[in-house]
């Protein structure tokens, strides 16, 4: 198998695509709901990426791993949320 | 006759355990729950303002931005590289994986050098508006922990100058890459989310 198909390198290729396609998808700063998800998303499969592999979680304590993957993911949602639905959400409170 | 009735744990297998001194598991989790706290409060401001925040967020400088995420790619990728190098028992390697983990981390606290520069030369502060408060007081919170963590792998590189990580003898390295990779998950969500995000 190629080097660079083994983790960790693999693993940093792939971090380095992702980075490269969130870049690319917001190259012109356009508004827009399906790029603000799409760089949410690809955010949240790079933490992943590091959490499972660089941190190595993928073999860890079950309980452990929930736990930072659930940030990860419990945080990701929430800034999503106050990013589509914020401004209307706080226009009724304030 | 008493009889082993298990093998010993093979030292190069990442089994079923959390890298490192399991306390600074704890520290872990605590620094992430305040960034993400950091961030969700962040998302909550730009909601209050969109139009101000999106016209901010175009003076910072993308590239830039890019550029300190594949510092902090890399740097992990080479911590993780010294770990292996230390459970495969080659102690040789690991000063070295430390060593540019290390100019990595010192890469990153020039390009946020620059970056803060330009935006004073600009006349763009902390107290300019809501988005650079914000920006201002999250990557500086975030560049001390990456100059702290870069102190870390230091000490680590010394003692492993010294041929002190070795398979039997990981513990510390492992311990101090769990905090870097974590001060590297806090970029990766931090830079879309500040410089990308609108």
């Amino acid at each position: 198998m190629p080097v660079f198909l083994l983790n960790p390198h693999r693993t940093w290729l792939l971090l380095v695509l992702a980075t490269a396609a969130t870049f690319w998808v917001r190259a012109d700063g356009v508004v827009g709901l399906a790029a603000g998800a799409a760089t949410l998303g690809i955010a949240w499969l790079k933490g992943r990426l590091v959490i499972l592999d660089f941190m190595e979680l993928r073999e860890a304590p079950r309980l452990w791993r929930g736990i930072i993957e659930g940030w990860l993911l419990l945080v990701t949602v929430l800034v999503f949320v106050f990013y589509r639905f914020g401004p209307e959400l706080l226009a009724q409170t304030t | 006759m008493p009889v082993a009735l298990t093998a010993p744990a093979n030292p190069h297998s990442a089994s079923q355990r959390l890298p490192g001194d399991p306390d600074i598991w704890f520290l872990i989790v605590a620094e992430l729950l305040t960034f993400g706290m950091f961030f969700v409060t962040y998302a909550g401001y730009r909601a209050l303002d969109v139009d101000l925040f999106n016209a901010s967020q175009l003076k910072l400088d993308r590239t830039l931005g890019v550029i300190n995420t594949l510092f902090m790619l890399t740097s992990s990728w080479a911590v993780v590289s010294a770990v292996r190098a230390a459970r495969r028992d080659r102690p040789a390697e690991v000063p070295r994986y430390l060593a540019l983990a290390i100019m990595l981390g010192v890469g990153f606290m020039l390009v946020k050098a620059i970056e803060y520069s330009e935006k004073f030369a600009n006349g763009i502060s902390i107290t300019t508006d809501t988005f650079f408060m914000f920006y201002f007081c999250l990557t500086i919170i975030h560049l001390l922990h990456v100059i702290g963590g870069t102190a870390i792998l230091t000490v680590m590189w010394a003692k492993a100058r010294r041929g002190g990580y070795r398979a039997n003898s990981i513990k510390g390295l492992e311990t101090g890459a769990s905090y870097w990779h974590m001060v590297d998950l806090l970029w990766i969500f931090l830079f879309p989310l500040l410089y990308l995000l609108r």
